[in-house]
């Protein structure tokens, strides 16, 4: 399936058209198109959209072209799609990257061509420690860090126990371990499902009840966060195992999640509320651009991409031959992020607050996420140490 | 204890709502001698067709009865426009035109109802657990998936089994040429058939919608397991279709509930829980192979000859 999209312009077109390569900033970016998750990377691409739109559409005085590539959900294409963008689009940039297993089989071709990357979304745990390289940047977080905050958000909650559900793959393990990292009441038991394909959760939500867990928490990411959702509130779970979530209840599945949704929290480093500037235009220009749609973190992290990678262009103006330079510029994260100002760590992961969010009513009757409190400042993730890059 | 009872429960519900895809594949192939890809994506316009009727109705029942006719209207439409033209040709255009029919009824689906997908409600008196024996809760619409499989499963059989239609239905499964010289109007009957399949696969579609999402695509991922049991099964038997994919369904239920524990037994934790969610979706794969091997016509075949 054929999904490149020249969508920098006309006025970009006419002039990229005489031009040769060097005069526009070219940037890859590679997300998830096609099938069920379609609307993480519609809300991606829309995003970083916007970030160009009050960009100008220029990046340094040079205009910026945009080429978007569908990893149709696969490790496998995702990395034959990446080696497009690095060998034959020469891509000056390349960024988005929802999944960790799909970011993982990605790595190796844009270190070995010292591409620079910002990764927009997955945060597995080995990018943060021994993968961890200089052209990696991320706008996100480590896997680790939101369940690891979810955990610490139930301690204070006074939970007993837990029962923990996840997907198996990469970010699946890394977002269990983040939770068992901080939370200090039982872990009464951990059930991986096989991911993508496994749609029915009624053999884990039994093993669960049957352990006599206090609480239950799952990381389900998209499609998979809906019908867990679904499922759960079927089986009466609700009012016997109160359920905590990573990265399970966003603007993306909240249309079809609706009510079951509502008194679940989730931790996240972005929320559609925060009280900065950069935000309130982020998230006021995003409704105003797309009606009747809501930017979720997704959309945020891939904003927030757009923000870094122009501040590293607008360094070097316009010459990214300058690629030192341009990794420097990076490490001050020297832009106006819209979860707030963040700084880097020694692994190009961000060193950021998390918030707790929850589901109400807003004033339009519609449901919506909410702040309701800070669970953890200037978290930095737990593999710095490993990453060799000081 | 308890949990083996509602686990067997899970697996029994799963494997009647994989029967009710199945069922309508293998009457299909079986009697139609048609490979079609496309069913997956009857499953998924019945699911379209049941949350947008249900919107529409205000009600769950009477959306989910005219969601059933519009799934039938529509096999039978599909039959009469695409795939008449394609009986009697080689398997691999088969694959081809209904790969594309897949295609075509994704992106129809995009332009209809838009990428992010729909909700399917269920009415309050389907989303409360019932106690089925002491100490056992079960969903109420799990429960309702179980009864309405095995009344389709039922019906199916009556009709088969019992009536001049059913008669023809496996005549035309056995010798379509001589039910054809026979005077019998088999294009009809074909018709017919198409559209009982297009049915019993939106009915599944459905069903699940309100357990997991109305999605585009969500009939590709659970038709590899509908294709999986009419092998196990016996290609164009109902019957193997119906034991088939209650054995599909508990052995993976029961091998996702029971093997990591088993597996913690011998491994580390750690290397149990990664290894046994990959091992409990082969079981069902190596059931096929080990079939495939011993008795290659399936377990239950269709009496043939």
């Amino acid at each position: 399936m054929k999904t490149a999209y020249w969508l920098a312009g006309v006025t970009a077109l006419a002039l990229a058209q005489p031009a040769a390569a060097g005069d526009t900033i070219k940037i890859g970016f590679v997300s998830t198109f096609s099938g069920p998750t379609a609307v993480i990377g519609n809300d991606m691409r829309n995003s970083f959209e916007l970030a160009l739109d009050h960009l100008g559409h220029k990046m340094g005085g040079k205009p910026v072209e945009v080429i978007y590539e569908d990893d149709t959900f696969k490790p496998d294409v995702g990395k034959q799609k990446t080696e497009k963008l690095i060998l034959s689009d020469k891509v000056d940039f390349i960024a988005g990257y929802i999944w960790s297993n799909v970011l993982l089989a990605s790595l190796k071709p844009i270190v070995d061509s010292k591409t620079i990357m910002v990764d927009a979304n997955a945060g597995p745990s080995q990018l943060a420690g021994e993968l961890c390289s200089p052209y990696v940047f991320s706008t996100s977080w480590q896997n680790d860090q939101t369940p690891a905050a979810m955990g610490l958000y139930m301690n204070q909650k006074g939970v007993k126990s837990v029962f923990l559900i996840g997907p198996n793959y990469a970010a699946g393990k890394d977002m269990l371990t983040g939770v068992k990292s901080t939370f200090k009441g039982e872990i009464k038991g951990e059930e991986y499902t096989v991911w993508p394909t496994q749609l029915d959760f009624s053999a884990e939500l039994s093993k669960a009840r049957a352990s006599g867990a206090a609480s239950i928490f799952v990381f389900y990411p998209g499609a998979a966060g809906v019908q867990f959702l679904n499922q759960y509130s079927q089986a009466g779970l609700k009012a016997q195992m109160p359920l905590y979530t990573a990265f399970t209840i966003d603007e993306t599945t909240l249309p079809l999640q609706k009510d079951n949704a509502i008194g679940v929290p989730g931790a996240q480093e972005w929320v559609n509320d925060l009280p900065n500037e950069q935000n309130k235009k982020f998230v006021a220009d995003y409704r105003k651009k797309y009606p009747g749609m809501r930017p979720s973190f997704y959309g945020a992290q891939s904003y927030d991409a757009a923000q870094l990678i122009n501040s590293a262009v607008v360094a070097v103006k316009g010459d990214t031959s300058k690629k030192d330079e341009m990794k420097a510029a990076m490490e001050k994260a020297d832009f106006k992020s819209v979860r707030g100002a963040f700084k880097y760590g020694n692994n190009h992961i961000p060193i950021q607050n998390f918030y707790l969010q929850d589901v109400v009513k807003d004033a339009a009757g519609q449901l919506s996420l909410k702040t309701v409190a800070t669970i953890v400042k200037d978290d930095q993730d737990r593999f710095h140490d490993k990453c060799p890059m000081k | 204890m308890l949990l083996v009872v509602e686990q067997f429960l899970n697996g029994l519900q799963f494997g009647l709502l994989l029967f009710l895809l199945a069922a309508g594949l293998t009457l299909v192939f079986g009697i139609m001698d048609l490979v079609n890809l496309a069913h997956g994506s009857l499953y998924m316009m019945g699911a379209y067709f049941a949350a947008t009727f249900v919107a529409w109705s205000g009600n769950f029942v009477i959306g989910v009865v005219l969601a059933l006719g519009a799934t039938l209207l529509l096999g039978i439409v599909l039959e009469v426009v695409a795939l008449r033209h394609l009986y009697g040709r080689d398997h691999l255009d088969h694959v081809l035109a209904t790969f594309g029919l897949i295609l075509f009824f994704n992106d129809a689906v995009r332009l209809i109802w838009g990428p992010a997908g729909l909700a399917l409600p269920l009415p309050a008196w389907l989303t409360v657990p019932v106690q089925i024996v002491p100490g056992v809760f079960y969903p109420a619409y799990r429960l309702a998936i179980i009864v309405v499989a095995l009344a389709v499963a039922l019906m199916l059989y009556l009709v088969v089994m019992r009536t001049r239609i059913g008669m023809l239905i496996r005549a035309g499964a056995s010798n379509r040429e001589m039910i054809g010289a026979l005077g019998i109007n088999i294009k009809l009957l074909y018709t017919l058939v198409f559209g009982l399949g297009a049915a019993l696969a939106g009915l599944a579609g459905m069903m699940q919608a309100p357990i997991l999402t109305v999605q585009i695509g969500m009939g590709e991922n659970i038709l590899i397991l509908a294709f999986v049991i009419i092998v196990i099964g016996g290609i164009g038997s109902i019957r193997g279709a119906f034991l088939a994919a209650i054995l599909v369904g508990m052995i993976d239920t029961l091998g996702r509930a029971f093997l990591p524990d088993l597996l913690r037994k011998v491994l580390s934790s750690a290397a149990a829980s990664t290894a046994a969610p990959a091992l409990s979706s082969m079981l069902i794969y190596l059931l096929m192979a080990i079939v495939l091997v011993v008795r290659p016509e399936g377990l239950f075949p269709a009496s043939r000859r």
